[in-house]
């Protein structure tokens, strides 16, 4: 099988015909909106944060399956984490997604995506979930809308 | 001259290219095309062999690409029927073309109270200038909506078509549905309300006739990438007393007459809206692709295009799960599609895996994936190069990726 139906195959099977926690949040008390205008992906975060901890996380929206499945892992990532922890792996997933560099111990299911560093087209997929997230993390305003372009 | 796609493929040293290590199969041709080696050529030799200034020094190669600049000018007109010269300006592409009008006519001609008529097919290009224009000038934005097979809906003309409608700009042939809308009844009803009207002309030059003398209209724009030429130069066609009454778009060199530290008088056009140094080598290669295009002739050209689309469209249809969008009777050479479950770009990159170039997207047309209800689509879009036999690799990777996606 060759690289591109591998990592759809990982993809695919664990998280974008079955996203995790894709649903609306009723004990959100912070969304985010992400849109991606050139591909037409958009999602939408709810975030219940308390005390700096991300008690609970879900999304809805829709979009390739590359930005489906990263959003469905960040949201099993990121739940319980504290803003810093989210974002210092932050940092980690997108040095791995640009470079294909990672370390396992650190990056977990999250290196299911690493093979996307040779579509870097798709790098902006991937990285969408994220870059609302810690913008909305890092943000006063609670309905934080959030494009690539 | 008798069509043989085998022969003009040799014409073209992109197409040979492996992607993949899969032979390329081209197919995002409403995007831009690739160019035949006379096109490269007469850029090369352009640059090796006679390299100057055009409309200034009086040495030798300066005159040699004055002529050779202006012979582009000929060609254009002859290819779209313009009966005067001076009616062709060369722009960077039709996006610059359809700002020059919005620009140098709009924003003297337009106020509040009126109303610019565009439709909801348009390309950005042919949209943005126009919310710019009304936005600066207090006239109002009206659209011919587009209809569910994706053809214009002009069953109520008098809503749209008023005495207060100043302008109407609108795609000849779509760059999302491949629809050829009727231009000339639109602009014979644009004119009936003492409006001009502006075609954007950019997937429609490249692959049928467009005659200006049958047309009539005011204003049309075009690219010469789209259309076998370089990037970068575009052709805007004006009539020739509205482009003598317009003020000009950019100042500079070129564009002038007489210029004190006061004031200036303008050149005669088209020279008035050529400002600055033009973009000499795209000119003299857009020169070469109309050429080029006029050997094959456009009889054959439509006919064998028309062939392609057919085939293309029954085999797409007999897919499990693809929905084509626009379903005109008039159509060009160009097919979106989404395929149930499959977002465009897990498609498209699947398609790349396979050496197939396709577009996966909102195609500039924002407006009307709003109307689908689709956030993108795929597109496949042909060129008198492609043959059935690339289509067939085509759907047979669609397939492949449909089973591996759904499966």
């Amino acid at each position: 099988m060759d690289e591109l139906r591998e990592l759809y195959q990982s993809l695919i099977l664990d998280h974008s015909r079955h996203p995790h926690n894709f649903k609306v949040l009723d004990s959100a008390n912070r969304t985010a909106d992400g849109y991606n205008p050139l591909c037409g992906d958009q999602i939408t975060l709810y975030m219940n944060v308390e005390n700096d901890v991300i008690k609970d996380i879900s999304f809805q929206g829709q979009g390739c399956a590359i930005s489906k499945a990263s959003t469905s892992i960040m949201t099993t990532i990121l739940k319980g984490k504290t803003i810093a922890e989210a974002q210092s792996i932050f940092n980690k997933f997108q040095h791995m997604i640009k470079t294909g560099e990672y370390d396992i111990d650190q990056m977990g299911k999250l290196a299911v995506l690493a093979g996307i560093h040779k579509y870097p087209v798709r790098v902006k997929c991937a990285i969408l979930p994220w870059h609302t997230a810690i913008n909305s993390l890092k943000s006063e305003d609670k309905a934080k809308i959030f494009s690539t372009e | 001259m008798i069509f043989d796609v085998n022969s003009i493929r040799q014409d073209f040293p992109n197409l040979h290219q492996t992607v993949n290590g899969k032979p390329l199969v081209y197919l995002d041709n409403a995007a831009s095309t690739h160019k035949p080696q006379s096109v490269i050529e007469a850029v090369r030799k352009f640059y090796s062999e006679y390299n100057a200034n055009v409309h200034r020094a009086l040495y030798r190669y300066a005159t040699e690409a004055t002529e050779a600049y202006e012979a582009s000018r000929d060609k254009v007109a002859r290819l779209i029927n313009a009966p005067d010269r001076r009616s062709i300006i060369f722009t960077s592409g039709t996006t610059e073309s359809i700002n020059l009008i919005a620009y140098a006519w709009g924003r003297h001609n337009l106020g509040p109270g009126d109303e610019i008529l565009v439709t909801e097919m348009e390309h950005h290009s042919n949209l943005i200038p126009w919310q710019l224009t009304a936005r600066d000038t207090g006239a109002t934005l009206k659209f011919i909506p587009i209809t569910a097979d994706g053809a214009l809906d002009l069953s109520n003309p008098d809503q749209y078509f008023t005495a207060r409608t100043k302008l109407v700009a609108f795609i000849q042939q779509s760059n999302v549905f491949g629809t050829i809308n009727p231009a000339k009844q639109i602009i014979e009803m644009a004119h009936q309300v003492g409006a001009l009207t502006i075609v954007d002309a950019a997937q429609s030059v490249p692959h049928h006739q467009v005659d200006m003398t049958e047309l009539d209209c005011d204003f049309l724009a075009f690219s010469g990438h789209k259309m076998l030429g370089p990037t970068g130069i575009g052709v805007l066609y004006g009539k020739p007393e509205l482009l003598e009454a317009m003020e000009p778009f950019l100042g500079g060199g070129e564009m002038i007459q007489s210029v004190t530290m006061e004031k200036s008088t303008w050149n005669e056009i088209p020279w008035k809206f050529e400002a600055g140094t033009p973009k000499i080598a795209q000119v003299i290669g857009l020169g070469t692709a109309i050429d080029y295009i006029t050997a094959i002739g456009f009889e054959a050209i439509v006919k064998y295009e028309k062939e392609l689309t057919d085939y293309a469209l029954s085999a797409l249809s007999a897919l499990e799960g693809i929905t084509i969008h626009g379903n005109a009777h008039q159509r060009g050479p160009v097919i979106s599609f989404n395929v149930k479950d499959v977002h465009p770009h897990d498609l498209a990159q699947f398609l790349d895996q396979e050496g197939i170039a396709i577009r996966a997207g909102h195609h500039c047309t924002q407006p009307i994936m709003q109307k689908l209800g689709v956030p993108a689509t795929s597109r496949a879009s042909f060129s008198l190069y492609n043959t059935k036999a690339e289509i067939d690799i085509l759907i047979e990777s669609i397939a492949n990726t449909i089973r591996f996606m759904t499966g």
